[in-house]
């Protein structure tokens, strides 16, 4: 056996994308139709009486975020689902008692997970395009940021997948935490909109600097600085890291 | 033969304070079909998710076809087949792709061929296209098995393999278990049928309560602890067993037709000749006399029995 079972990371990652591949159609039309929502009735009813954002059209100015937020909520969905069903069918036996180390797992469940998210994400892109022009500033920094962003997400939802007990702590942390964050990160607003406390106080939620940087690759500025956002998704990496390498050490919710 | 598995000193405790194994040695040789007999709640799983990975020992080491399993996990899995007693598995897949998906798991290269075979031999290959939800329990049995050998393991372990499973099925579990036994493969295989264990090992393990009380070659443990049944035919009915008989403890039974006694084999005096003696001076007459080994699962009862008394 080689140094790296190569072959069970390609395993895994091919039967997570066939298992998305058996809902295709939802889970590309669901997200393509709530972003047409979304543009109908930010960009079309509130946009036209807001026309701009820091000089950038409103339903421009919301692209960046809406992909943000269809990322997040897709990451965390697909990645933790992904290890959480094989522990509630019981057929994570077959993974734990194979040669595949904890590394090779989280690169072929992470990898599936993020590659759907980014499917999702460019999808969403293109449907923007239908509706506004979205000029894009640096184009090689906004697919790496949708990597990165695509990747944290996927590691956060794999430890949420190990750590849930039921279907509904599977639930409660995305709906409860991510949601309400995302929504009051910037996606739809600047926080330079905001009156203070309210624009003090945002800066404490980390998705604020997320969806700045993301909006600083299409418009050449943000919220924050670029450097800040880019030290947030640094520190969300490493924190999932630390997790998920702890809970492979001591086996939680995965070994008895 | 050289030992595939090395158990030493194996011991299970859980957070609840439970000990689920109390230092168990054992050692199975390769080419082997060994049994391990114990009740439920015994620690039969618990040994084998720990041989397999899918639980921690607490102290003890085991080593799998010379690898440490916590330090050499991968050449230790390598090596393994397993088959959990749970019916789990991924519903929506055809079971092809699922068996393909076992063999890529454990880092084989791609092997329609094996694969086709092992399908074959499980009476899977009709299936093969078929989702796995769209199967009878018997079935999916047979797809945990064809996904345990999909990777070609020198051992299999099979955890109660034929519990919940059809009289047909069973017979195919036993002939499917004879052949690979002759491809060399090591099979280690939990049940509380005894029957099982008396057809097909041949060595036993009986485990209680997390403890190894016996391992013994099946035909040496059914001689060194089997009790033998004597049946007395009458020539006449006895209402009663004669209190002069009272000291050899025998029942009467077929209605008054028969006495049995129970003796064992290996102790210094049987009784039997006594017995028969005895019968003569009191003049009952007999017309035939048989004798009967029990069974493993007698030999397994006394023993577990005896533990609880202890």
């Amino acid at each position: 056996m080689s140094l790296v079972n190569l072959r069970a990371i390609a395993s895994i990652y091919k039967f997570e994308l066939h298992r998305f591949r058996r809902t295709l159609l939802t889970g590309l039309l669901v997200p393509v139709i709530t972003t047409t929502l979304y543009f109908v009735v930010f960009g079309g009813a509130i946009g036209s009486r807001m026309t701009e954002v820091d000089g950038i059209p409103y339903a421009a100015f919301i692209v960046p975020g809406l992909i943000m937020m269809a990322m997040f909520t897709e990451s965390i969905f697909n990645a933790s689902f992904g290890i959480y069903m094989p522990k509630f069918t019981g057929t994570i036996y077959e993974l734990l008692s194979a040669p595949v180390s904890a590394t090779e797992t989280i690169i072929a469940y992470v990898g599936a997970a993020a590659t759907k998210s980014l499917i999702i994400g460019t999808i969403i892109f293109l449907t923007a395009h239908l509706f506004v022009d979205v000029p894009v500033a640096h184009p090689f920094a906004m697919a790496g940021f949708m990597i990165l962003i695509a990747i944290s997400f996927c590691l956060f939802g794999f430890i949420l997948g190990i750590w849930a007990q039921s279907f509904e702590q599977l639930q409660v942390i995305p709906m409860l935490l991510i949601m309400p964050m995302t929504f009051l990160g910037g996606a739809f607003y600047s926080v330079q909109m905001l009156a203070e406390p309210w624009r003090t106080i945002t800066l404490f939620n980390p998705i604020v600097y997320l969806i700045s940087g993301f909006r600083w690759t299409f418009f050449g500025k943000g919220d924050v600085a670029i450097e800040f956002s880019l030290i947030f998704v640094a520190g969300m990496l490493a924190v999932c890291l630390g997790i998920i390498g702890w809970m492979f050490r001591t086996g939680y919710r995965l070994k008895k | 033969m050289a030992s595939i598995i090395d158990i030493q000193g194996l011991t299970k405790r859980y957070a609840s304070g439970f000990e689920a194994l109390k230092g168990v040695d054992l050692s199975i040789e390769e080419g082997e079909i060994f049994a391990l007999l114990g009740p439920n709640g015994a620690g039969k799983t618990t040994m084998i998710s720990i041989i397999c990975g899918i639980a921690r020992a607490t102290g003890g080491s085991v080593k799998v076809a010379g690898h440490d399993i916590v330090r050499d996990y991968r050449g230790a899995r390598d090596a393994i087949g397993l088959v959990p007693q749970e019916l789990s598995t991924d519903q929506f897949e055809r079971v092809i792709d699922t068996v393909t998906f076992s063999r890529g798991l454990f880092g084989k290269p791609r092997n329609p061929a094996h694969i086709e075979k092992v399908l074959r031999d499980l009476s899977l290959w009709d299936k093969r296209n078929a989702k796995i939800l769209e199967l009878s329990g018997g079935m999916k049995r047979r797809v945990m098995i064809a996904k345990a050998l999909s990777h070609e393991p020198r051992i299999l372990f099979l955890d109660e393999p034929t519990a919940g499973v059809d009289v047909e099925l069973r017979r195919d579990m036993w002939k499917l278990i004879g052949e690979l036994r002759q491809t060399g493969v090591t099979i280690i295989l939990t049940t509380h049928y005894i029957e099982e264990a008396e057809e097909m090992a041949d060595r036993v393990g009986v485990i209680n309560r997390g403890e190894l009380m016996l391992v013994e070659d099946k035909t040496a443990l059914m001689k060194k602890l089997g009790k033998k049944t004597l049946t007395v035919v009458l020539a006449e009915r006895l209402a009663a067993v004669p209190v002069e008989l009272a000291e050899w403890d025998v029942t009467l039974k077929g209605d008054g037709q028969e006495i049995e006694y129970i003796f064992d084999t290996q102790a210094e005096r049987t009784g039997v000749s006594s017995l028969l003696r005895r019968l003569g001076d009191l003049g009952i007459g007999y017309k035939d006399l048989n004798t009967a080994q029990s069974s493993l699962e007698d030999i397994f009862v006394s023993l577990v029995h005896q533990e609880k008394a202890a």
